[in-house]
């Protein structure tokens, strides 16, 4: 499956996929995206560089065990869920940032859940998929 | 809790109220809080001699002593404990003369029968346990008989049941025990829920569940229309708990219960439950025609086909279980009949039967335990090694046989006055009946009490020694105690009897029990009854012979058709099995679909026509038209193709025309997700095809055929309720809050994901949370290394 | 339109159940994938199709000013894919796992049937 066509479309594809899949994220609460689809994009980015370069060599780039993002994802989106209660507010309570921030835009705690849900969606296609093709060859 | 200091209207006239005071409550919660102790920490007791469990039930005895003088005075102690208002179900106690004569018999009975189980259990495994349940049984019985809600009693009704089946299965690995055990269940349980029913349909008719209140307003319950079906319901329930015929059955079948058990639940206490009801009940449903004949009918019945019986078995538990059927029938029948003189002689037979045939069933317990047999015909002579026993049994058997100067005596007395007094042509009838049972009563008693220990001692038994006193001291006592009121009948007469009596009859009675009544008919009757009798137990010669004789009817006996019922329906529940649950996953699913479709199928038919309104559809353009036959052809591919690979790829490309779908109809989200998964399924499918089975195909056209309309009707049967669903107005209340204040509230614009991130963000929450678990399922299946022996 | 889809729902569950009432385990996971399919086009379809109008509000407005496509069933069946991806992960490394122990494609090789319990 190493085609050398593959491995350097897949170098340079990995961080383009995963620019778009943070912009994915980032517009969701204004345009079409989100977290489900971002982190799906990034999954699918990791993915395609596994089948050009093998599951080892991008579980290096990735450092960390993708199932070790499934705890932070759910963590940051449980974060960002009771938050508002340290102000006083009924739990997840829109909190937002007055101000734009430049190129982010608005900053509020649903964009901190969505960035939860995107961790956990990248966690699990990648955990499921990895141990698969770890466990198979 | 809330304790009310209520004054009781009884039908007795008014009493003073008692003052407030908990201790009935406390006086039933201290034996379930013993069972219920028992159950964990009883392991850690020694029951080397388990006497010391006799404590609780002596305590609560002289406790309940303590009544009698009260009770004497005329008060009624009431206590009220609300505990499910809405429902009217609420801890009422009350205490009359007819709860203490019961709650007497239930601890001090209860006493020496706990005293007994210390030495007769002694070194048995689940000694605890046995305890255990006594206790349950003792305190759920303490609260039937103190209850005055009708609900209450029901459910301490049914924990005597249960009890009941724990302790007759208790030796557990005998499957005749087993049996017995849950054939008592059976006949109990259904009884318990004809009662059940029968107290709901009488609470819902008087607005209450008090029976005290219900007392007050008898009338109107006798007039009512459903009258008949609630007397008939109770009835049913009391009569399979006090084993009347038809439903007789279950008693000598629970004998396989340890004779403590026998003695406490089968003879003395339990089985008089039903005989409890109807005597708590007949102020309420009683005095009514048909109360008297459905009564007496059963009771006469009972007593009389029980008590021959009794005379043709030859085990010792046999002839007893017979003869105290054949008493609860004589007890049914008393309350049938109804006169105060009647009550009266039920409720002393209540108090003489229960001494006399605890006592007897213990005897037999300390037979059965020394000499290894219950079987009458080869015992003789024990007197000579067990003489404190054959006093005991002597006694009791001269009591049950109506001796003068035993308490037997005075109740067949009161007996057959009340027989005598029936109205008109039934009384000659109702005394005929009543000495032909008791004749052969005072046959089975003396059989029981006395044949085991005359004639001469079997050498084998030479060597047999008195077991220890814990053993024939309660049976020697209970004995003594017949003896003490048969000579001073009136200590019980006041005490006891008197307030029972007037608790069950609407105007006072004076009673007043007495040895001598001189010369007369009943002296007569008595008389002939206890020659007669022991002319039978001469003559009865029980043998194996007999019982063979009695066995060739036993195919049309209740017993065998509730046997017959029985194999019917576990030949009904196989046969649903092998249907339903056969262990096929496709079978089950096949069953499931075919309901869903009859389901559906009704109700489109009875929904009225399905119309195309073609003005709310919209037209189609040339790529979804193109498109959606792509979809179906892919489906077709998918369905039919006989290679794996072909099969994926197929389901892959009907994935990507749903998402095109998406893109046409407005939703850009659906799009991107349904594409990204749909590629991903691709790949999952890649990584693990090789190691996937190849398809089998097993093509059986029959099957393939059925499954194919099935399907097919399935997915019609569903578009023609989408396209009737379709001309409904769609609700769109929700959907248009959340486009609303999706800025407004949520700051954002994509609807879809301040849905998703905002207004829905718990479901989003746990939706990852699940998302995380099936990774870690797939996670864990992969790293788990099989054993070798799991791997086969 | 609205006729077509509703025609391709009835295929896809038709074909999902078919496949289901198959001995084949792979064929069984196809068919609760069909399955799943057709109850998402059930959905949507249910919620109004609408053409060319994303819930998504405009630019500088506050509220919809237009008609939009409703955005919660669309909401519902982002939630289902997603969902269903982790069921048929699952599932297909489960009906791996139990290829390996048993061997066969046959659901029916997993049956052992205690025949003396009957």
């Amino acid at each position: 499956m190493k085609s050398t066509i593959l491995q350097a479309a897949s170098r340079y594809l990995l961080p383009i996929l995963l620019l778009f899949s943070i912009f994915l994220l980032l517009r969701g609460h204004y345009y079409p995206g989100g977290g489900f689809v971002g982190g799906l994009v990034a999954s699918i980015a990791f993915v395609l560089h596994s089948f050009a370069h093998g599951t080892d060599n991008t579980m290096k780039i990735l450092r960390y065990k993708p199932l070790s993002l499934i705890p932070a994802g759910l963590g940051i989106a449980a974060l960002s869920m009771f938050l508002p209660v340290l102000f006083g507010q009924p739990v997840m309570t829109g909190l937002w940032i007055n101000q734009p921030l430049p190129v982010i835009g608005m900053v509020g705690t649903a964009l901190f859940f969505d960035l939860g849900v995107y961790l956990v969606v990248v966690g699990v296609v990648l955990t499921i998929l990895f141990t698969i093709s770890l466990n198979t060859h | 809790m809330v304790i009310q200091n209520n004054f009781v209207l009884s039908h007795c006239g008014a009493f003073a109220a008692h003052k407030t005071r908990k201790s009935m409550l406390l006086t039933i919660l201290s034996g379930f809080l013993a069972s219920i102790l028992l159950i964990p920490f009883g392991r850690y007791l020694r029951f080397e001699r388990g006497g010391f469990m006799a404590l609780l039930p002596a305590l609560l005895f002289l406790y309940l002593l303590s009544y009698i003088p009260v009770i004497g005075r005329g008060e009624v102690p009431f206590e009220h404990y609300e505990w499910v208002p809405s429902l009217a179900v609420n801890l009422d106690f009350k205490m009359d003369g007819l709860s203490l004569l019961f709650s007497l018999l239930i601890t001090g009975i209860g006493t020496l029968i706990f005293l007994y189980a210390g030495s007769y259990m002694k070194g048995q495994a689940y000694a605890d346990r046995f305890y255990g349940f006594l206790y349950l049984f003792m305190a759920s019985m303490l609260g039937l008989v103190l209850s005055d809600n009708i609900l209450l009693i029901f459910i301490f009704w049914e924990l005597t049941s249960i009890s009941s089946f724990f302790l007759i299965g208790f030796n557990n690995t005998d499957p005749a025990s087993r049996k017995s055990a849950l054939t008592a269940l059976a006949v109990t349980g259904l009884g318990g829920f004809f009662l059940l029913t029968g107290m709901i349909l009488m609470g819902n008719i008087a607005g209450t569940n008090s029976i005290s209140k219900l007392t007050e307003l008898a009338a109107a319950i006798r007039a009512d229309n459903l009258y008949p079906l609630i007397l008939s319901l109770v009835v049913a329930g009391a009569f399979t708990k006090s084993a009347q015929f038809p439903f007789h059955f279950w008693l000598p079948g629970a004998m396989k219960a340890p004779t403590p058990v026998s003695a406490y639940l089968h003879s003395a206490t339990m089985v008089k439950a039903g005989v409890f009801l109807l005597a708590r009940l007949s102020p309420v449903l009683g005095d009514t025609t048909a109360w008297s004949y459905t009564l007496m009918t059963a009771g006469g019945v009972t007593m009389l086909y029980a008590a021959v019986h009794s005379l043709l078995r030859t085990d010792l538990k046999g002839i007893l279980a017979y003869s105290t059927i054949s008493a609860l029938g004589v007890l049914t029948f008393l309350i049938g009949l109804g006169t105060p003189e009647a009550l009266t002689a039920a409720v002393t037979f209540t108090v003489v039967h229960a001494l006399y045939k605890a006592s007897l069933f213990l005897t037999t317990g300390i037979i059965d335990h020394e000499t290894g047999t219950r079987d009458i015909s080869g015992l003789s002579g024990l007197r000579k090694v067990l003489l404190p026993v054959f006093f005991a049994g002597i006694l009791s058997a001269l009591s049950s046989a109506g001796m003068p100067l035993l308490f037997g005596f005075v109740s067949k007395d009161l007996i057959y006055e009340a027989t005598l007094h029936a109205e008109g042509q039934f009384a000659v009838f109702f005394t005929s009946i009543m000495v032909l049972t008791n004749l052969c009563l005072v046959a089975a008693g003396f059989m029981a009490g006395i044949r085991p220990f005359t004639g001469a001692l079997p050498p084998e038994y030479s060597g047999l020694h008195l077991p220890h006193w814990q053993m024939w001291v309660p049976p020697l006592l209970l004995a003594i105690c017949g003896l003490f009121f048969g000579v001073l009948p009136a200590i019980a007469g006041g005490s006891i009897v008197s307030p029972a009596v007037n608790a069950m009859t609407p105007e006072e009675t004076e009673v007043h029990l007495k040895v001598w009544h001189g010369f007369n008919t009943v002296l007569a009757l008595s008389v002939a009854t206890l020659a007669a009798g022991t002319g039978l137990y001469f003559l009865n010669k029980p043998g194996i012979r007999k019982l063979r004789f009695a066995e060739r009817f036993e195919n049309l006996s209740p017993a065998a058709f509730s046997g017959r019922i029985t194999a019917g329906f576990t030949r009904f529940s196989s046969w649903y099995t092998n249907i339903m649950h056969n262990g096929f996953l496709r079978s089950y699913i096949l069953k499931i679909i075919i309901f869903a479709e009859i389901l559906l199928a009704w109700e489109l038919l009875g929904g009225g026509p399905v119309y195309i309104n073609f003005d709310r559809l919209s037209s189609a353009g040339i790529y979804e038209i193109v498109n959606i036959l792509i979809l179906i052809l892919a489906v077709v591919l998918t369905v039919t193709t006989s290679s794996r690979l072909t099969a994926v790829v197929a389901m892959s490309v009907v994935g990507y025309g749903i998402c095109l779908m998406f893109v046409y109809y407005s939703a850009p989200d659906l799009a991107m997700t349904q594409f990204t998964i749909d590629t991903l399924t691709v790949v999952l499918f890649v990584f693990v095809l090789f190691n996937l089975p190849p398809f089998l195909n097993v093509a059986n056209k029959k099957i393939m055929t059925r499954d194919a309309v099935v399907a097919l009707a399935f997915g019609s049967i569903l578009s023609i309720t989408a396209l009737k669903a379709l001309q409904e107005p769609t609700e769109t209340t929700v959907s248009k809050f959340y486009s609303d204040f999706a800025y407004t509230l949520a700051k954002g614009k994509n609807v879809v994901n301040v849905i998703l991130v905002d207004f829905r963000g718990f479901d989003t929450m746990f939706e990852i949370v699940v998302l995380s678990i099936a990774a870690l399922g797939v996670y864990s299946l992969i790293k788990l290394k099989l054993r070798p022996s799991e791997k086969e | 339109m609205e006729l077509l889809l509703i025609f391709l729902i009835g295929i896809l569950y038709a074909a999902g159940i078919y496949l289901m009432l198959r001995r084949s385990m792979v064929r069984l996971l196809l068919g609760i994938m069909l399955l799943g399919n057709g109850c998402n086009l059930l959905i949507f379809l249910l919620g109004n199709i609408t053409k060319g109008k994303p819930p998504v509000i405009a630019e500088h407005a506050k509220t919809f000013t237009d008609i939009y496509a409703d955005p919660v069933p669309q909401a519902l069946i982002l939630t289902a894919i997603v969902i269903s991806f982790g069921l048929t992960s699952f599932a297909i490394v489960l009906l791996k796992r139990v290829y390996l122990l048993v061997n066969t494609d046959d659901l029916d090789g997993l049956n052992t049937p205690e025949e003396e319990d009957l």
